[in-house]
This record gives C-alpha cells, sequence and structure tokens, in this order.
C-alpha cells in the first residue's frame, strides 16, 4: 500500500501551460501517474501533450473524473486556485508553489478546515511520490524505489537528500510526503504520520523537521501516545544562529524556542532516535531494521 | 521585514490608531527642525531594531532647542548592541497615566491570529508571560469571521483593564486588527499602549513585522528600509532574489532549498569547518541566478572556498553548472570550488562541468564527501 496517491489517483494541473507546470506534469505522467486533465483560464479547449485543458477546476471535475489537484499557478494567484479545486470537490489538494502570502494561506487552511471535504498538503512542498505507483510535484522519483519506510518532511530539497540515503542502504519507499516549509502547512506531521501508522505496507517512518515552530514538538506529543512503529528524525539546522530566518518563512530561532536541540530532544523522550547527518538517519534505519 | 519604530506609527496612523506626532531625521539639522516643529518637551529616539535602547542611551528627552541639538548630535552615528542609527525619531512627549501591552500575532502553531492584551506594559512581555502568565489575556480569532467587538470587551474584561477604559480599549484592539488584517503583517506590537491622565489612548511604541511574500500588493511598504540592519553582502542577495545570510566563518555554502542549506551547514561544521553564509538560490535557478549568487558569495572577502551542495528537483542540474561556467567566465574566482550535483539532469550537469574543465573545481558524489573536500580545501587555501 502506499498513502495519499497511486493508481486511484486522477491528477489535474493548475497552471499545466506555464513552463514549470508543463514540464513537471509530463515528468508525473511519464512516471506513470494518471493525469486526466490541465487548468489554464481562457485556455480551456486546447491541450498539453494530449492532456485536455479547461477553464475551470469544476470542469476538469466534470468531465474527467479528477479528484486529485496539483496547485502550480503562480503565488498571487495560488490560493485562488486552492479554493477553486476545493470547492469543486477535489479530495486531495497538492500545492507546489512558493511564496504565497501567508495571510492568503491562512485563510484557504481555514475554508478546508471548517468545510472538512478536502486534504490540502503544502504549499511551498515537494508534493507526494508513492514510488511505482504515482509522482504528483516535482520530486527526482529515479532515486525511489517502492519499499517499507516511509518518510515525511518539510522540506523538499533534503527530503530528496534523507531519501537517497536510505535508498544507497537499499530502503525503498511506501510513500515520500512533502509538507512544506510555510507558516500554514495544510497537512502537519501528525497527520502524515498517523496515515503511515495505519498503513500496513509502512514499516519504519522517517520524519525530517527544521528549526523554528513547533511542529517537531506535537509530533513527538503525537508519537508518544499513538504511534507503535519506529520511527526516525532528522532536524536541520543544529548550527543556525538564532534570529536569522534560515530560507523557509517558519525557520528561525527566536530566543531558546525552535532550536534543533530542543526538537530532537522532545523527539528523543519519546523514543525517536534522532540522526545527526542525513547519512546517520540510513545508519539508524538499518539498525532497526536489522538490514 | 521587520519595521522601524517610526515606519510601525506611519502605518498605524495610516488606519488611525493614535500615535503620538513625529517626524524622522537623518541628520541633526533635520532632527532640530522636527523638534522646532514638534514643540518641547518632545523625545528623540533612536531608530534600530533592538530591544533595550532607551537603557543604553537611545532614547532622551529634549527640553528645548539646544536639548534637540545636543540629543540629536550624540544618538545620530551612535552604536546600539552592533547596530548604528541612522535615523532618529522626533515625537512629542507623552503624559502616562498607565502603561499596557497589546498585540496581534500569526499564530503559526495554532494557525489563526492571536490577540494578546495586558494591563503589565511597558516591560518586556516574555518576563512578564514566564513570571506571571494569568496577567496576560489571549484570543484566537477565526480569520473568517474577523475580529468583533465582543472579542474587545472579552480581552478588556479578561486583562482587568480599568474599567472606564473598557470600550476605547476593545475599539483600539479591533483597529490593530484589522491593520494586521490590511497590511499583511506577522506581528503588530504596542508596548506600551498608554493611558493618558486625560483618559486616552496612545500607542507610544510600534513593532511591526510584515509578510516578505505579501509586499507584491503593498508597493508603500515594500520601500520601506532599515539602513542599520542592511549588511551589503545581504542587501545584494536581497536585490537579486536570492535568500542569503551572512555567518562568520570562510566556507561560502550554495545549495536549493531552506532545509537542504541547513543540513550542509551542519554538515561543514561537522567535518571542522565555519560556513561563511547560508544561500538559498531557491526551487527552480536558472543559469543567471547560480552566476549571480557565486558573486554574492565570492564579494565576502572571507571565503576560501566554495560548496555547491544541489540536490535537484525543480532546480535542473544543467542550469546549476551552466550557471557555474558562466559565473568563472565572469569573475574569475581565484578560490576553490566543490560540486555536488544530484536530482533532475544531473547527468547532464556533470556532463557539462566535466566538458569544462574549470580549473580548481573539483566534484564530489555525495554531500558528506563535498563537506570534507571544501574543509579540506579550505584550510590549504589559509594556510
Amino acid at each position: 500500500m502506499s498513502i495519499l496517491i497511486d493508481k486511484n489517483t486522477r491528477l489535474v494541473t493548475t497552471g499545466i501551460t506555464g513552463s514549470e507546470g508543463r514540464f513537471h506534469t509530463l515528468r508525473n505522467r511519464d512516471y506513470g501517474t494518471n493525469v486526466v486533465a490541465g487548468v489554464t483560464p481562457g485556455k480551456g479547449g486546447q491541450d498539453v501533450d494530449g492532456i485536455p485543458v479547461f477553464n475551470t477546476i469544476a470542469e476538469a471535475v466534470d468531465k474527467q473524473g479528477a479528484n486529485t489537484a496539483m496547485i502550480f499557478v503562480p503565488p498571487p494567484f495560488a490560493a485562488d486556485s486552492i479554493l477553486e479545486a476545493e470547492e469543486a470537490g477535489i479530495e486531495l489538494i497538492i500545492a507546489i508553489t512558493e511564496g504565497i502570502p501567508a495571510h492568503d494561506e491562512l485563510r484557504a487552511f481555514q475554508v478546508i478546515k471548517k468545510n472538512g471535504r478536502s486534504r490540502l498538503v503544502g504549499p511551498n512542498c515537494p508534493g507526494i511520490l508513492s514510488p511505482d505507483k504515482a509522482n504528483v510535484g516535482i520530486i527526482p522519483a529515479t532515486f525511489f524505489k517502492p519499499g517499507n519506510v516511509g518518510v515525511v518532511s518539510r522540506s523538499g530539497t533534503l527530503t530528496y537528500q534523507v531519501g537517497n540515503e536510505l535508498a544507497l542502504s537499499g530502503f525503498g519507499n511506501s510513500s515520500i510526503v512533502g509538507i512544506g516549509g510555510d507558516p500554514v502547512p495544510g497537512t502537519d506531521f501528525i497527520d502524515v504520520i498517523g496515515l503511515f501508522q495505519d498503513d500496513p505496507e509502512t514499516e519504519l517512518i522517517v520524519m525530517c523537521g527544521e528549526i523554528g515552530g513547533d511542529a517537531e514538538e506535537k509530533a513527538a506529543e503525537f508519537i508518544g501516545e499513538h504511534v507503535t512503529k519506529p520511527v526516525v528524525g532528522y532536524i536541520a539546522g543544529f548550527t543556525a544562529p538564532p534570529g536569522k530566518q534560515m530560507g523557509h518563512a517558519g525557520a528561525i530561532v527566536s530566543g531558546s524556542h525552535g532550536t534543533a536541540a530542543a526538537k530532537a530532544q522532545a523527539l528523543e523522550a519519546k523514543g525517536v532516535r534522532v540522526g545527526r547527518t542525513p547519512t546517520q538517519v540510513a545508519q539508524i534505519a538499518m539498525e532497526i531494521l536489522g538490514k | 521585514m521587520d519595521l522601524l519604530e517610526y515606519q510601525g506609527k506611519q502605518l498605524f496612523a495610516r488606519h488611525g490608531i493614535p500615535v503620538p506626532s513625529g517626524k524622522p531625521a537623518r541628520t541633526v539639522e533635520e532632527a532640530v527642525a522636527a523638534a522646532d516643529e514638534i514643540g518641547y518637551p518632545c523625545a528623540v529616539k533612536a531608530q534600530v531594531q533592538i530591544g533595550g535602547r532607551g537603557k543604553l542611551g537611545g532614547i532622551k528627552i529634549a527640553a528645548n532647542k539646544d536639548e534637540a541639538r545636543e540629543h540629536a548630535q550624540a544618538i545620530l552615528g551612535m552604536d546600539i548592541k552592533g547596530l548604528t542609527v541612522y535615523e532618529v525619531w522626533i515625537e512629542g512627549a507623552s503624559q502616562i497615566a498607565s502603561e499596557y501591552y497589546a498585540s496581534v500575532v500569526f499564530d503559526r502553531s495554532a494557525k489563526a491570529p492571536l490577540v494578546m492584551l495586558s494591563t503589565k506594559g511597558g516591560m518586556d512581555i516574555e518576563a512578564v508571560a514566564d513570571e506571571d502568565p494569568d496577567a496576560i489575556a489571549h484570543l484566537h480569532v477565526d480569520a473568517l469571521i474577523g475580529f468583533q467587538d465582543f472579542h474587545g470587551r472579552q480581552l478588556a474584561f479578561d486583562a482587568g483593564v480599568d474599567a472606564d477604559v473598557v470600550r476605547p480599549i476593545g475599539a483600539f484592539l479591533k483597529q490593530l486588527y484589522n491593520t494586521f488584517v490590511a497590511e499583511e503583517c506577522l506581528l503588530v506590537e504596542v508596548n506600551p499602549l498608554i493611558i493618558t491622565p486625560e483618559r486616552t489612548l496612545t500607542a507610544l511604541d510600534a513593532k511591526v513585522t510584515l509578510d516578505n511574500n505579501s509586499l507584491f500588493r503593498h508597493k508603500d511598504n515594500a520601500e520601506l528600509r532599515d539602513l542599520s540592519a542592511e549588511d551589503p553582502q545581504e542587501k545584494m542577495a536581497h536585490d537579486r532574489g536570492l535568500t542569503y545570510v551572512k555567518l562568520d566563518g570562510n566556507i561560502g555554502i550554495l545549495g536549493n532549498g531552506a532545509g537542504l542549506v541547513m543540513s550542509t551547514l551542519d554538515v561543514v561544521k561537522g567535518a571542522g569547518g565555519e560556513p561563511a553564509n547560508f544561500l538559498d538560490a531557491g526551487g527552480g535557478s536558472k543559469a543567471e541566478a547560480i552566476t549571480s549568487a557565486v558573486e554574492v558569495i565570492l564579494s565576502d572577502s572571507k571565503v576560501e572556498a566554495v560548496l555547491f551542495n544541489i540536490f535537484g528537483g525543480i532546480t535542473r542540474c544543467d542550469e546549476v553548472a551552466n550557471g557555474l561556467i558562466e559565473a568563472f567566465s565572469q569573475l574569475n574566482p581565484s578560490v576553490p570550488f566543490v560540486v555536488r550535483l544530484d536530482g533532475t539532469n544531473d547527468k547532464e550537469g556533470r556532463q557539462i562541468l566535466a566538458e569544462a574543465n574549470l580549473p580548481n573545481v573539483y566534484t564530489e558524489a555525495t554531500m558528506d564527501g563535498a563537506a570534507a573536500k571544501v574543509v579540506e580545501l579550505a584550510k590549504a587555501h589559509h594556510a
């Protein structure tokens, strides 16, 4: 099994006629993802390499049965696109766009939560990969094969790094989920860890966090109470100086809050082993699964 | 983006929040002219983003023109905890009966705006939170509904404000919340919010953090500057749309994605090196962005070796390779480079680099190997 995306995924990409949207949608299709539609207002009736383009997401749902949306439109219009997908009844919305205004993101999140009919992953995330089943987003899939390790991460490229270390040690993945580094992620560590806990194929969960916020601390509490599978952690930013925002909107150490050391400690207190480098994460995984 | 006090007050004034009348000044003459216009007594306040400037001599009251000149001379150019004062704010001195605290914070943890009010203003609110947490009234607002009048009353009663100012405080909080939303702030904080002997309210300080991602909708805010906080390299990077943070070491770092760059800093430090910077070239970096990034890194004269750590997703390794080649032809760097390319179009990228055969560029297959190599080269270059 896998979580969130698989062979039943029917994908619509918003912003499909932009150069990045087109490039990554076609890569996703080449991987085997069932891409059923694209949306660009005013370009309905055209096609992108055979993928039909519609003016609205509702049409893509109506005519093509889309159930998953990948948001690839520029930041000023991305929250609007997320809300359009929600209203069209899309079950899973994966927002790749980086740089969405925080207040837009907050309103979109609150609408999705209130209506309770869609799940949002991202924004500012690399997407989701379920090896050999589907790839939605920008994760370079060639590095990963099916297996029993579930990966969840706040950072895109760090996901690839850690995932690659695991692959080099012989591990495959049930799914790899990027939740993104923005202030209001639609899906949190605890949501994804809960899904991996219930997924029979996943035997080990790897979570990659970073400095700032308290998502890792909340995950530690959740793991202590609800998770019986082994979890390995990694936190980026042990050497980050306080008061400096390290790229991601969320990645900042203020005073003693949000440090990598505090997060590692919170996780270790709940029995999660935390690697100090991506290579160490793979070593710990090998010890736990006895490879 | 953090605003200076006076920038925050000007923003407040635009939304009808009561602030003392004042003027900013960059020279002693401007400061004296401003003081004359505002009248005496007035306050001369250093404009730097750092707490405790009053105790360090950065805020003085002037009773007359001579004192205004004297204080402006002393404060302009002074160093406050490492920041140079380039601007002062001159404002009318205020009479204070009570000092309160009010703020609206973008609470990421609760995913909602958090409004706070306390009658213990004028001091460090984190100290109040530690010593007497009940002294701060909290309220999360549903962003879809916004701040209602009853929210204001509830906070005022919870905080235990003087009975005669319950309604004015409620109205003040509503204005503060609406400013937070209209200007798309991540923080608006007023400490102290003063009650005058005439029982009116004034925001005596202003701390505002804007959301950089929304500045395209707020052209006026986008043009605000804080000269004291602008490191030349950081400014250069900002102007080119790169995320750069200057650090103290001698190994320049370029990566794609904040998490991977942070991880790279940790691994370089673990290998015995000292990073000179954090630089996230961002997702989907084109060759020009890479060339530009190399220029920013090399503009720091302490850099003795550079590490490129790229794991391409949306970023294509061939673009990175072409950017590096262009950077070499434009800048002809004298320090060694270590390059690690993995991910989207990595074979093409490595091929391009191999064919270009740049002097002093070493390719490594792994992040750990690349970190070890760059530390070794930095040491050799230093020797």
